[in-house]
């Protein structure tokens, strides 16, 4: 018996610190999050029960039109990102020598070792018109005066990429890294083409990792703050930067509550999407065989 | 007729030599085994044979058709790898239609043909299966059913019963000739366990270093092994070490390293006196008795003092120490007819016909 009971204690003392953590920092803000912003302004002071909020948001344009222009937007990270990460992973994990793996490896890790803000600021001393790529252009003439590459959606898509790569190509690399060569060489052995091998064997025996790194990925994008911010300027329109509006400019706190409990659901539902497209499911993803 | 045919086969990696000046023919519809410990190449081998490695030189021909440069999906050769390489990610109806559908055959031909080969290996129905919920010996059937269903014009594989356990592996070992038999179809069968090529193989090669020592029936490998490694390594032995020191017809006299003097019968050719040589007594050519009688002429006797007695059912030993420390294994039978018994501790002799003493050059020697 008394095995069992150290058993007890010491899951007891493992769930603790887990469950304080999803209890008061994630559980419990939601629900504060989700009841405020079911809370209607009448007065000073006054509010009624109601969903005046989300009715506000649904007739102003602006409101979800951002909201659909950031979930766009993220998708084509998340897809941008895939095309970019699955190569490299793949080069991790199956291509390059055993011993440089684990130096590849770090060299992807290196970029989390200065914060997002300076990573940001770095995109702006390239990219603004005194920077240095417009500099560059000028010097070997193929352009005649500064030009602002800065502020545009391309350059948020792009900052983007570079933030949340990293995360595509993690889940990537352990994947790829557990399928075994003889997969591979079976499917030349049986007639099958580079496409073929790619398409039948390689992507199919990947999928679990490109799901888990889709959804970190668009959910990241989605949830970001400070790049669409500082390399988009006024222009970038990131639903994020409506809910910081909402709480801090407008002070208007039941209006930012319904903003995050309305991007919370339709990042989730973007993501349930996905997975029934790709005819995946979230316990197969995360816990494999 | 020849499916396949290796000339000179040579592969190095670097100053290494895997695979050294190899030839060899495997007529159509046979078995044929290349048996060699591990590292000895035959890996090397059969990875050139799919297509996987390029020899450095030599050529290899599929039904006469010389095949180096061939890329591995344009070869008829198949493959079935050591740990199976079943797609998980697929079911077992799936799995098998894959190179079909790498062929570009219609919908309905892959169905059907997958329907006849399953029902060939015995398992039908198991389309819609899977990998995970086969058991080891049907995921074996179900590789070569995902070869075979190609028709290849020859089926390698690559030790694929070294993951089952014992006896499903004497089980498959029949099962894999019979399938052989089945389909007629050449297999190239590399192992480094004696017991399966001897049993299933209709011709084997045995490799060492890189070099095949000897191609030949089991039997042949068995009974007239042409170098000590292939007695060695074939079969049961017992192995005494010493150097020739007369020879008449083919006897030949061996001055023992332990000491004493042994006749035996020339292995081989070319041996002169001095050389150190093996003489190989197989276990199942002694006979061991209580009572000393007097040796016939044309029969080796020596004494010891019987160590252990291993029983195995029909393959049990008798552990025999000679009083100059060397051990001996031969041959006991136990059932109710059998002769002398013999406890640990008994003085025992054991006999065995000259000729079924063979002598050697000795390895890395002559």
């Amino acid at each position: 018996m008394a095995r069992s009971d150290a058993g007890k204690l010491s899951l007891i003392l493992l769930m603790t610190p887990f469950l304080m953590w999803i209890v008061l920092l994630i559980i419990l803000p939601q629900i504060g999050i989700g009841y405020l912003s079911f809370q209607e302004k009448v007065g000073p002071r006054q509010y009624v029960f109601g969903v005046g909020n989300y009715v506000e948001f649904l007739s102003e344009p602006i409101y979800w039109n951002t909201l659909l222009r950031t979930a766009w937007m993220s998708i084509l990270v998340t897809i941008l990102a895939l095309m970019i990460g699955f190569p490299v992973a793949y080069y991790i994990a199956k291509i390059a020598r055993k011993r440089s793996r684990a130096a590849l490896f770090l060299l992807c890790l290196i970029p989390l070792w200065v914060s997002d803000l300076v990573r940001a600021f770095g995109w702006i001393v390239l990219l603004r018109e005194t920077g240095v790529i417009s500099g560059a252009l000028q010097s070997v003439g193929l352009i005649g005066g500064p030009v602002e590459l800065l502020y545009n959606d391309i350059t948020v898509v792009i900052g983007l990429v570079y933030t949340v790569v990293l995360f595509m190509i993690v889940p990537l690399v352990s994947t790829l890294e557990g399928m075994d060569n003889s997969l591979l060489e079976a499917g030349y052995n049986l007639g099958g083409t580079r496409f073929t091998v790619f398409r039948m064997i390689v992507v199919p025996y990947a999928m679990p990792g490109i799901v888990a790194g889709c959804i970190i990925v668009f959910m990241l994008t989605a949830g970001s703050y400070l790049t669409p911010i500082l390399l988009g300027g006024k222009n970038s329109m990131w639903f994020t930067e409506q809910i910081y509006t909402q709480f801090i400019t407008r002070y208007n706190w039941e209006s930012g509550s319904t903003f995050g409990v309305l991007l919370l659901l339709f990042t989730s539902a973007v993501v349930w999407l996905g997975l029934r497209l790709t005819g995946q499911n979230l316990a197969s993803t995360v816990a494999k065989e | 007729m020849f499916d396949l045919q290796g000339d000179s086969l040579t592969k190095r990696f670097g100053s290494f030599t895997a695979v050294r000046d190899v030839s060899f023919e495997v007529p159509s519809g046979s078995f044929f085994s290349i048996l060699g410990p591990s590292g000895c190449g035959k890996t090397t081998l059969m990875r050139m044979i799919a297509g996987f490695e390029e020899p450095t030189s030599g050529d290899i021909r599929i039904k006469g058709t010389s095949v180096v440069g061939t890329p591995p999906n344009k070869r008829n050769v198949k493959m079935v790898f050591q740990h199976l390489a079943l797609f998980p990610m697929m079911n077992i109806g799936e799995n098998i239609a894959y190179g079909l559908k790498c062929r570009g055959e219609n919908k309905v031909d892959i169905r059907r043909k997958v329907g006849e080969v399953l029902d060939r290996i015995g398992l039908p129905g198991v389309e819609e299966k899977q990998v995970s919920q086969l058991s080891g010996g049907q995921k074996q059937r179900i590789a070569i059913a995902r070869c075979m269903v190609l028709e290849p014009d020859v089926l390698l594989l690559d030790e694929p019963l070294g993951a089952l356990d014992l006896k499903l592996r004497e089980h498959m070992k029949i099962e894999l000739k019979q399938l052989q038999h089945q389909f007629d179809t050449t297999f190239l069968y590399i192992t480094h366990d004696q017991s399966e090529a001897l049993v299933m193989s209709d011709n084997v090669a045995v490799m060492k270093s890189g070099r095949f020592e000897q191609i030949g029936p089991p039997e042949q490998l068995y009974h007239a092994p042409q170098t000590a490694f292939v007695a060695g390594f074939v079969g049961d032995s017992n192995r005494f070490e010493g150097r020739l020191s007369a020879r008449a017809g083919d006897e030949a006299r061996v001055t023992l390293d332990a000491g004493g003097e042994m006749v035996a019968r020339l292995g081989q050719e070319g041996l002169s006196d001095g050389a150190a040589v093996s003489v190989f007594v197989r276990p199942e050519a002694i006979s061991a008795h209580a009572t000393r009688g007097a040796a016939a002429a044309d029969m080796v006797a020596v004494e010891g003092t019987v160590d252990s007695l291993l029983f195995n059912g029909a393959n049990s030993r008798l552990l025999v120490k000679l009083d100059d420390g060397t051990q001996i294994e031969s041959s006991h039978t136990t059932g109710a007819g059998a002769g002398a018994r013999f406890a640990p501790g008994d003085r025992v002799t054991l006999t065995w016909a000259v000729a079924d003493g063979l002598c050697f050059a000795a390895e890395g020697g002559a």
